[in-house]
């Protein structure tokens, strides 16, 4: 099983948010960058657009399969990880630092909530097996 | 559960991701299959092919069988040791397998076949035996072993002993030898220099571990397709199969149809020639980022084709591929490929392949 860092909120979809004072930083789960292998291109929403949670908002492509990024939360990109589409490898090696795929400003709050918290993403992937 | 290799532990206690492939669990990469394509590339890689099987045909007529069996002509082979690739084609001129033939002897040959497609080939090598003095002889005893990269050699060395050192030092590409307990050949699936070594199953470990003490990199099968691919070789399943002819899957150089040889599938080739080919395989290389992908469609001028093998290329760092396009289709030409919701990307029809011993080959 991959890592799941405490203090984070999953999807069941494999990404992961974190919340700070500008907003929501999102990215992949360390579970999905290893299923998915080498990443060799990533696609990041440009800046200013309004994604809806639940919708594809990004890809990433490895190796082996193109997978859909799909938006944690609603609100307005602020943000984006432009080094990753230099250095896409950096998914791999640190998905939840350096990895990051963007930031979303959000009055969204309450879905958060709803989100898997660091112990149920991890039941989650037991139960994947 | 598949079938595992005498290395399947080897593989498990190094952390290798293993996946099925034609039923055998195999090491899909050992943590980053781009590091590994980049080691054989630039140092050296060592494969277990051991899911591969080596058929021995023995016999009096051992020539005369094969000549009928394959679409390649043995009779090609006058020196000892020197191996010959082709393909076991069935009466309607479609591909049953691809693989190697090695004359060892004029009674003995050595033939290594696909893994998914071993147990019918071996099948089908029988059922066409009747009329022959041959003996068909499965090798499932032996293990297979490839090593790959500009440094397979130097760093392959001190495992082998001086004795194979020197053997594979006389070794001419694509010829093989006995020497001391293996069976050694100068051959294999990526484009660089190396070789690939048939040992008694219970050697294989020893070897193994005196490989990657050496430095040599465990390499799986990721890395090995992203190689094999980025070399122009096909692979059967994808690039060939039995719903295609050799001669529009860009193996017509390895067909013979000289007169005076009858063999399985040549009535049909002949016929096909007739009618006119209608498609064949280039290469394809994506114009922008991103990856290709086998089954995605290609749209040419002269009508549509579809990708039969589509990866990204570590060494180019592009996504390159094979694709079975209308035969009119010329290299140069820019196509659109289709990609994923609705989309379209750019790409060129090449002549593969694309990297040979770690140089780029086509204009990117």
């Amino acid at each position: 099983m991959g890592k799941v860092p405490a203090d984070l909120r999953y999807t069941k979809s494999h990404e992961w948010v974190r919340e700070t004072d500008q907003g929501f930083v999102v990215g992949i789960t360390d579970h999905a960058q290893d299923l998915m292998g080498d990443m060799v291109f990533v696609e990041l929403p440009k800046v200013g657009t309004r994604i809806v949670a639940g919708k594809e908002c990004a890809v990433v492509e490895s190796v082996k399969a193109a997978s859909d990024v799909y938006a944690p939360v609603s609100g307005e990109v602020t943000e984006v990880n432009q080094a990753l589409t230099e250095t896409p490898e950096t998914l791999n090696s640190d998905p939840y630092g350096d990895g990051w795929l963007f930031k979303v400003r959000s009055t969204d709050k309450s879905l958060l909530k709803s989100m898997l918290d660091a112990s149920a993403y991890k039941a989650l992937l037991a139960a994947e097996g | 559960m598949g079938h595992r290799t005498p290395l399947y532990e080897e593989h498990v206690q190094a952390a290798a991701k293993m996946v099925d492939f034609g039923g055998w669990d195999m090491p899909l990469h050992y943590g980053s299959q781009i590091a590994e394509h980049h080691a054989v590339r630039q140092s050296a890689g060592l494969f277990d092919v051991s899911h591969m099987r080596a058929v021995d045909v023995g016999g009096p007529d051992a020539r005369a069988f094969l000549r009928y069996l394959l679409a390649n002509d043995v009779d090609k082979l006058t020196v000892v040791g020197k191996a010959l690739y082709g393909c076991l084609l069935n009466e309607q001129g479609f591909v049953l397998d691809d693989l190697i033939t090695y004359y060892l002897a004029d009674d003995w040959f050595r033939i290594v076949v696909n893994a998914g497609p071993a147990d019918q080939d071996i099948a089908w090598f029988r059922s066409h035996a009747q009329d022959f003095h041959v003996e068909i002889n499965p090798r499932p005893d032996l293990a297979m072993l490839a090593v790959q990269g500009p440094k397979a050699y130097d760093l392959a060395g001190p495992v082998l002993g001086p004795v194979v050192v020197d053997a594979l030092s006389r070794l001419k590409p694509f010829h093989a030898t006995m020497c001391e307990d293996l069976f050694i050949a100068r051959t294999g699936y990526t484009g660089e220099e190396g070789f690939e070594l048939l040992v008694d199953a219970g050697r294989a470990v020893d070897l193994w571990r005196g490989f990657v003490r050496a430095g040599i990199t465990p390499v799986g099968l990721g890395a090995r397709d992203t190689l094999r691919l980025e070399a122009g070789m096909n692979l059967y399943g994808h690039d060939m199969d039995l719903s295609v002819s050799p001669l529009e899957s860009g193996l017509a150089w390895t067909v013979s149809l000289a007169p005076g040889r009858d063999f399985i599938g040549r009535a049909a080739l002949l016929r096909q020639q007739a009618e006119g080919l209608r498609h064949r395989l280039v290469g394809v290389v994506l114009q922008g980022s991103g990856v290709l992908r086998s089954g995605q469609v290609v749209h040419c001028h002269e009508g549509d084709g579809v990708l039969t093998s589509g990866t990204f290329s570590p060494s180019l760092g592009r996504g390159i591929g094979l694709a079975r396009v209308p035969i009119a289709a010329a290299e140069g030409q820019v196509c659109e490929v289709a990609g994923r919701a609705g989309r379209t990307a750019l790409a060129r029809l090449t002549v593969p392949p694309f990297v040979r011993h770690g140089r780029a080959l086509v204009d990117l």
